[in-house]
């Protein structure tokens, strides 16, 4: 099965990164620009018999290894076999 | 001989580079800045230093390479200007579109910082009187050192002998080894190592490669 | 927090819960002749606390010698500052960061060095340098390795980015640490002595401009929480984190000390622990002013934010400067040309009050001197009464334990270990000033900007936890002697002290005896070498669930040389030399890594460093560095004898050395071997200079024994009588030595 995970900092957070790059699109000319926040979009390949059952494996993994809970949220994108 | 050295915001080897060139008989540094836009013609060569442009965000040089002085550099280059990367310099370089291939982060361990052996490769002015094969003792300061490139630019690339420098050993996971390049015109070159960091301190092998600039200016001039 | 208005009174509960106590919420409330709303009551809830008032330790910290001829500025400013002749100074502190390091170590971590840094440019000094010192819980704690990578990954990531190389340190592994890590971090800088820059709000009708990032809700109320125990639930529910920007600190950087060489500024002051409230508190404090703040004109990252996170935010990368309305236009230029934006958020006023609006209503209006000067408070301290227990060591079975298990014991110990895994994350050359390697006694620096006179600077950190436990005031005597032996191993004469001194609860007795006795030795023994402490930073309630870390003093010592003479290496140079023991012949037991080793506990009394022997021990190695012989020369510390010989072979860039010690008659094997006294020092030389060296040690009066060679025979051997009582094969030890720190990558 083929999972995708987002994660990105919790909007509480600061991005730095995406801070900078703001900036840099805005000094390229597009005005338009009013914020950037980066994230990761991780891409698991796993068995799991059931959908549901590799959405809880998931998520254990996103809260034992994959995300900082302290500073960062997830999002599963998509699963699919 | 009048070597220019740019600083963008985050650069952080500029000051070094300019002290250590400045140490040269006859060579007068000029500061450049990163909004700069005047032509860089009465320069003899250009040098991107080292350091953290842009706090590496996004990917390293990407931002810097689109710095205003960037064009002029361009311009420089094409007109056959000596242009030298050193580290982050490099990076900038390879994002600019002036030196093939791209820089990624190290195979593991984040980053390193160490003396190590590298060799030199294919010959060039940038080396000269150095012959293949000469071993050089260089620092290294790098998180995203590790040279990528297709296939097919790697051959051409050997083809027009634009190897400049491999690193004895395995260090980072580059592509063959790779630790500097030029282009096929070979007046621009890039490397990861810093010769700034060995011109009078420790190692002093970063005098060669300074020797090798001062010779090639010499001899077009 | 977030719900509840301003400029609503305050209650006695709220004031609770912000941990102020009774007596201090009366006390406020007293001299207010009111009760304070909740924006004034975040402002005393933070510079109340330990961690901005220093209101438990302030009274200990007086003893500190803290004057001599070259110190130009002294405990109470951003960082001391110390001359080192020809127009030029050196500003450097050490600050913990311990707190947020176990809340997120990679973040906690960067954002340590990034506050230290600020400390220093401040000042207007360019940093040159950075140190760390950590210690992490027991390896096999199965938190330490995350713990480990996340510290080192942020330090490097940090330093790295600005161009500070990180130049010397020191990792400790102990479980008293398993959950209250600590990271304490040191920075120095070079600045010019007519170009300081100070943290002051002078001149009424100076505008107070606000620069660099802009404020989150980032950390509200970090310097709160850093005066407080952890329990193990705190852990859950985790405060918002500050996140570093190494990029906008570069950037700060360079607008500040270009901003300050056209003399744009008249102080300036980095936003750190209780961010806005410290540094607009501290600064008219320091300059006998007061200040009216817009806080409407504050930058923010986030919307809605109130006075009250405003005023506590630890957004980092943000400073208050205070600037002469004529210079105000270059000023913006200056930052501006760094892509930051200089906002005017209030001025200088008379009357020695702190005034701040908000939506056109005044939400704080409070004395300076009420604020920056809370009542001290009176803790009882008492000695521990298990101190007779931890000073027991059971000689006997020392005795009856073989060679071969001692050396085992304190072999396998996981701080005896290459740092090479550490080391190479830093940047240790950028700046073009480092002159040695970062595993030695002392980093040693160049002062390029004095041309022709070969001007050094070398940096050390030091620190025994372990002495410390056990008796505390030896705990502070010898970081002192042992940091400035390292300085003098590197051809260097001490100019200056910072320290970071990190305890437990001073709610607990024992924990501010063991403060005042730690002080106490400290203090002796830089009288005794003419040594000032010039900063410095306490670090209180480092416990959780009621377990106490270690007393644990960090000294950062810096010293200054000038001269043509080479710098000593702690390696062998060569496969063919003498080795010699300067100092005591034996050291003491007590305390040592064999006793912690042997009866799997830390006991016995350590052995007190005689301040006598040390000044004599120094001036051998003021002579003997105007030596034209080369020679390595390592401090013999943790571990005793065989380690430290062992460390001089294991850096040594020659393969296939070999090290033979002869054990002499009249000695404790033991003491010899594994004695931890200060100071005592292994020196190894061409047999050629043999008499000289031995002729240098009688002349200043100290011990000198032969004890051995540097061969080619690639072992280690000791010898006792003539026989073999000990036999390792030096390659197999190094390679143990090198894998030991791999596994925390």
């Amino acid at each position: 099965m083929k999972a995708r995970i987002h994660i990105f900092y919790k909007d509480s957070v600061f991005d730095p990164q995406g801070n900078t790059v703001a900036a840099s699109l805005q000094r390229l000319g597009f005005n338009t620009v009013k914020d950037v926040r980066i994230g990761k979009v991780i891409d698991v390949t796993l068995e799991a018999k059931r959908i549901e059952d590799a959405r809880i494996e998931i998520g254990k993994m996103c809260e034992k290894l994959l995300v900082n809970p302290v500073i960062e949220s997830y999002r599963l994108e998509s699963i699919e076999a | 001989m009048r070597v220019g050295v740019i600083t963008f915001p985050g650069s952080n080897c500029d000051e070094d580079c300019s002290f250590s060139l400045g140490q040269l008989e006859g060579v007068e540094v000029s500061r450049l800045w990163h909004k700069d836009t005047a032509s860089l013609g009465e320069l003899d060569l250009i040098v991107l230093p080292g350091g953290f442009s842009y706090g590496d965000y996004l990917r390293t040089g990407a931002m810097a390479a689109i710095s205003p002085i960037m064009s002029a550099v361009k311009e420089y280059a094409s007109r056959g200007g000596r242009v030298f990367g050193i580290c982050n310099g490099f990076q900038i370089l390879c994002e600019s579109g002036l030196l093939p291939g791209a820089l990624v982060k190290n195979q593991k361990l984040g980053f390193i910082c160490k003396e190590v052996t590298i060799e030199v490769g294919d010959p060039s002015p940038w080396t000269a009187p150095l012959s293949t094969g000469t071993q050089l003792k260089l620092p290294i300061a790098h998180g995203e050192g590790r040279f990528v490139v297709d296939p097919t630019t790697y051959s051409e690339m050997k083809k027009h002998g634009q190897i400049a420098f491999r690193y004895l050993e395995d260090l980072n996971g580059s592509f063959e080894k790779i630790a500097g390049i030029t282009n096929r015109e070979k007046n621009v070159c890039g490397m990861m190592p810093h010769p700034e960091r060995a011109a009078d301190l420790k190692s002093r092998d970063g005098m060669k490669i300074w020797n090798a600039l001062l010779r090639q200016v010499r001899e077009k001039a | 927090m977030k719900w509840i208005s301003d400029t609503v009174i305050s209650t006695l509960e709220l004031a609770k819960e912000l941990s102020l106590s009774r007596e201090e919420y009366e006390y406020i409330c007293g001299k207010l002749a009111r009760k304070p709303n909740v924006a004034e009551l975040g402002i005393f809830s933070s510079m109340y606390s330990e961690h901005c008032s220093y209101k438990s330790s302030r009274k200990y910290l007086k003893r500190f010698p803290t004057s001599g001829k070259r110190v130009l500025q002294g405990p109470g400013e951003n960082a001391g500052i110390v001359d080192i002749g020809h127009g030029y100074a050196v500003a450097f502190k050490m600050e913990s960061h311990n707190h947020p390091s176990f809340i997120e170590p990679y973040q906690g971590a960067a954002t340590g060095v990034g506050g230290i840094l600020r400390d220093i440019f401040t000042m207007g000094a360019r940093p040159i340098a950075l140190m760390d010192s950590l210690c992490f819980g027991d390896p096999r704690n199965s938190k330490t390795p995350s713990l480990v990578r996340g510290v080192v990954k942020g330090i490097g990531d940090y330093g790295n980015a600005v161009g500070v190389p990180t130049v010397a340190g020191q990792t400790f592994f102990h479980s008293c640490y398993n959950q209250n890590p600590l990271v304490n971090a040191f920075a120095l800088g070079l600045v010019k002595t007519t170009d300081i820059y100070r943290g002051n709000a002078t001149g009424i009708g100076n505008v107070v401009v606000y620069v660099g990032a802009k404020t989150g809700r980032d950390g509200v109320h970090g310097a709160t929480m850093s005066s407080k125990e952890f329990s193990s639930e705190e852990e859950l529910a985790r405060p918002t984190v500050q996140v570093g920007d190494p990029f906008t600190e570069k950037l700060l950087l360079e607008a500040t000390l270009e901003a300050m060489s056209e003399k744009l500024m008249v102080g300036i002051q980095d936003m750190g622990a209780a961010g806005l409230t410290s540094s607009s508190f501290e600064m008219a404090h320091r300059a006998g002013t007061g200040l009216s703040l817009d806080l409407d004109k504050v930058p923010t990252r986030e919307t809605e934010m109130s006075a009250y996170e405003l005023l506590l935010s630890e957004s980092q990368e943000r400073m208050l400067l205070v600037c002469e309305p004529k210079n105000l236009d270059r000023l913006r230029q200056v930052y501006e040309k760094w892509d930051l934006h200089a906002e005017v958020i209030g001025e200088v006023i008379g009357g020695g009050r702190v005034l701040m609006q908000k939506n056109g209503m005044t939400v704080v209006d409070l004395p300076v001197e009420l604020v920056t000067d809370p009542p001290k408070v009176e803790r009882p301290l008492m000695a521990p009464s298990d101190l007779k227990q931890r000073w027991f060591v059971d000689r006997n079975k020392l005795l009856l334990g073989s060679l071969e298990k001692k050396f085992e014991s304190v072999f396998e110990a996981t701080s005896f270990a290459n740092p090479e895994p550490i080391i190479q994350q830093y940047d240790s050359m950028v700046g073009n000033r480092t002159e040695g390697d970062s595993f030695e006694d002392a980093a040693v620096l160049r002062v390029r900007e004095i041309p022709g006179k070969n001007v050094r600077l070398a940096l050390t950190v030091d620190g025994n936890p372990r002495v410390s436990w056990l008796w505390p005031l030896e705990g502070g005597r010898r970081a002192i002697a042992e940091a400035a032996i390292n300085l003098a191993l590197k051809g260097t004469q001490s100019i200056g002290v910072t320290d970071c001194l990190n305890f437990a609860s001073p709610e607990n007795p024992e924990t501010v005896w063991q403060f005042s006795e730690t002080v106490e030795g400290i203090s002796i023994a830089c009288e005794a070498l003419g040594i000032p402490v010039i900063s410095g930073n306490v670090s209180l309630y480092n416990e959780t669930d009621g377990k106490p870390i270690y007393p644990t003093p960090m000294i950062g010592m810096v010293g200054l040389s000038e001269g043509k003479e080479k710098v000593r290496p702690s390696a062998f140079h060569s496969s063919s030399l003498d080795l010699a023991l300067v100092g005591l012949p034996e050291g003491g037991i007590g305390g040592s890594l064999l006793a912690s080793q042997w009866f799997q506990r830390d006991c016995g009394q350590p052995e007190e460093t005689d301040l006598k022997s040390l000044v004599r021990t120094l001036n051998f190695l003021s002579k003997i560095k105007t030596k034209k012989f080369d020679y390595a020369i390592h401090d013999i510390s943790d571990g005793g004898l065989l380690l430290a010989a062992l460390e001089m072979a294991f850096y040594s860039r020659l393969n296939g050395l070999g090290i033979e010690i002869s054990i002499p008659r009249e000695v404790d094997v033991d003491a010899f071997l594994f004695g931890e006294t200060v100071p005592r020092i292994l020196v190894a030389y061409d047999t050629t200079e043999s008499t000289e060296v031995e002729m240098l040690a009688n002349q200043a009066g100290i011990k000198f024994t032969a004890i051995g060679s540097v061969n080619e025979q690639g072992q280690l051997v000791v010898k006792q009588g003539g026989a073999k009582v000990l036999q390792r094969d030096l390659a197999q030890l190094k390679t143990k030595w090198d894998q030991r720190l791999r596994g925390f990558f």
